[in-house]
């Protein structure tokens, strides 16, 4: 039943697929990895990837707990050096720039957000402009308007006076959002941007950033548990498995059951939601199957 | 794809959302989004002001007695003479110090992201005036004996905070609650060289010793408090040059890095730096504690974190406090008087476990 399913859902793939690529023009590549193998301690936690990150485009970076997910994206962000393989930036070995001349084009939102004193959710944000400025100097009108033009895409700016301690951990997540936005950066790094994020927030986290992706020509690299925010939101999908990559392309070619089946080691299925279009992947409880059968 | 993003309309901005903040600033008085130029002007600007009082009254007060007036308009009265042969020396070499250990504190409590971290805590001051005491037995014959002492106190509070820092970190990640405790052990251990080496000399250096554990500006000499001074403010100034990237480093050294900031030479220049200052203010007035705890502290929950105020309000407010406490020394049991050292620890202890207790757990990770 689940082949079926698959199959016919394949002819729709190939149909959105065409469709696909007349509207969206392949945007230039931001950041590129070739063949990185990367880890911790001897422990290579993501081998021979190799993945592009594209301007105006949502990548989707997916997999199960310790696939590798985090580790790529640090190797991407240059916070990890990998052992083997390059990674480029605009052209340019990622290696070439020094770090103020990356965070002026690069923003990084980590996994967790830990911040040691009592600052403001607005002065977090602004820090978002520092790469843009002086060691002492004072931010410009200019940077106080982008700041709140970040803290406005989050509805945040009711909380712009509050200590950061005293938010919630969406609210946290979503000044962190925001400080990379104030970055204006041509490249967005987003490590499980919406874990701790309710519904309504994760739709509109990722809405933005397509919106983001696709005004502003960003390059957006997320990784992600949710494959269904995945599929719904991404332009393509890296799956990775033990580090390596497991499926890369648009979400139809990366995420299709088989695949799943054999990344998450569980029978899923693969459908369509009828609201949207994209696909819907739900796990199959098999005991439950087998007894219904 | 269609569908994707959610069709929203964008939040009403411009007009709409500055009168939002308007208002919000309107119901808290006190309320401070950021740090402005204006903010900067009137704290400095107040905390100026209490200096200036402070020193005054400094000035004015102790063992003798002393009328300001008379100092000033007649300059071969005896007034003078306590003026500025004694009392002035002092007060300013207070200053100095204070200014220099406040300014440490702040600077070290944004390296480790705690705010309980200072130089005598994590027991910089303690190896500096180990290397001081040392180097004045050692070199006690030498006439340049007076520029090796406090060289001899940045070498060993340099070398005192590396080998804190570096056994502080547990698989390459700085452990607040093990930096703590290591220093604790490291300003312990550097108690009982010095109290080692002070059972061995002989008794015309052991009061030399005992000033240097307890921390006093007694008898400062006018080229003391210069050099003291141009190293407090030199050091200081450098560390402001680089309060932006403090700011950045309360977000954890892999953030400051993807905002540009360079991590490690801005951690050595923080260790040189403090260790520079450290050993010139342990020199002259031996070890005295937590007025870098208290001061940053203060002025932080008051004015907030940045690092652009912070740390040259640290600079005025702690030379304030020091020079308050100094005249406590002074005149508490005047004629006698008491290590300024122990003022400051009989402040600091309490405010410590205060502060620990109230809002370090988390910052140690308890």
């Amino acid at each position: 039943m689940a082949d079926e399913t698959t199959r016919a859902s394949d002819d729709a793939n190939e149909i959105r697929a065409a469709a696909s690529e007349c509207l969206a023009a392949p945007g230039e590549v931001a950041l590129r990895a070739v063949k990185v193998t990367a880890g911790y301690g001897g422990r290579a936690a993501v081998r021979e990837v190799s993945i592009d990150v594209r301007r105006g485009e949502l990548l989707a970076i997916v997999g199960p707990n310790g696939a590798g997910k985090s580790t790529l994206l640090r190797v991407l962000s240059g916070a990890l050096t990998p052992w083997s393989g390059t990674v480029e930036m605009a052209g340019r070995p990622l290696a070439a720039y020094d770090r103020r001349a990356i965070a002026r084009r690069m923003a990084t939102v980590a996994q967790e957000n830990p911040i040691a004193f009592r600052f403001t959710v607005m002065e977090v944000v602004l820090m978002g402009r520092a790469p843009h400025l002086g060691a002492w100097r004072f931010e410009s009108a200019r940077d106080l308007a982008i700041a709140r033009d970040a803290l406005d895409h989050f509805d945040l700016a009711p909380l712009a006076g509050r200590a950061i301690q005293e938010l919630s951990g969406g609210e946290r997540k979503r000044v962190f959002l925001a400080r990379a936005l104030a970055q204006r950066p041509e490249i967005a790094l987003l490590d499980e941007p919406s874990a701790f994020l309710d519904m309504r927030h994760v739709a509109e986290i990722f809405g933005r950033f397509r919106e983001l992706a696709e005004r502003e020509r960003i390059a957006v690299a997320a990784t992600m548990h949710d494959l269904n925010a995945a599929a719904l939101y991404a332009d393509r999908v890296l799956l990775m498995k033990n580090g390596e990559a497991a499926g890369y392309g648009r979400p139809e070619e990366a995420l299709t059951a088989e695949r799943l089946r054999a990344v998450y080691d569980t029978e899923v299925y693969v459908g369509r939601n009828p609201a949207t279009g994209a696909l819907a992947i739900l796990p199959i409880d098999s005991a439950r199957r087998r007894a219904t059968a | 794809m269609s569908g994707a993003a959610p069709q929203q309309t964008p939040p009403s901005k411009g007009a709409d959302e500055s009168r939002v903040s308007a208002a919000t600033e309107a119901m808290e008085p006190g309320a401070r989004d950021y740090l402005t130029p204006a903010r900067v002007a009137a704290a400095l600007a107040i905390l100026g002001a209490i200096l200036a009082a402070t020193m005054l009254v400094a000035l004015a007060c102790g063992s003798a007695h002393l009328n300001l007036f008379t100092a000033m308009r007649d300059a071969a009265s005896p007034d003078r003479a306590i003026l500025m042969g004694v009392r002035m020396p002092r007060v300013m070499m207070g200053a100095a110090v204070g200014a220099a250990l406040a300014v440490v504190g702040a600077a070290l409590q944004a390296l480790v992201r705690n705010p309980l971290a200072e130089g005598g805590i994590l027991g910089i001051s303690g190896g500096g005036a180990f290397g001081a005491v040392l180097a004045m037995i050692l070199f006690s014959r030498f006439a340049s004996v007076d520029a090796i002492v406090p060289a001899a106190a940045f070498g060993a509070a340099l070398c005192s905070t590396l080998a804190v820092y570096r056994l502080a970190q547990v698989d390459g990640r700085l452990e607040p609650l093990t930096l703590l405790l290591v220093g604790v052990i490291f300003n312990a251990f550097w108690g009982a060289a010095i109290m080692l080496i002070n059972s061995v000399v002989n008794f015309y250096f052991t009061h030399s010793i005992l000033f240097w554990l307890m921390g006093s500006f007694e008898a400062p000499t006018w080229r003391e408090v210069a050099i003291v001074a141009a190293l407090g403010l030199g050091g200081s100034a450098i560390l402001m040059g680089r309060a932006r990237d403090l700011n950045l480093l309360s977000l954890g050294d892999e953030e400051a890095t993807h905002l540009g900031v360079e991590v490690d030479p801005l951690r050595r220049t923080v260790f040189v730096v403090t260790s520079v200052m450290i050993g010139a203010a342990v020199s002259v007035s031996g070890i005295i504690t937590f007025v870098g705890l208290i001061v940053p502290h203060v002025l932080r929950s008051i004015l907030g974190p940045d690092h652009r105020l912070l740390l040259p309000a640290t600079l005025l407010g702690g030379a304030a406090f020091t020079v308050a406490a100094d005249l406590i020394a002074r005149i508490a049991i005047a004629p006698a008087e008491l290590p300024v050292g122990a003022i400051t620890a009989l402040c600091g202890g309490p405010f410590f476990i205060y502060v620990l207790r109230h809002e370090g757990r988390r910052a140690v990770g308890l």
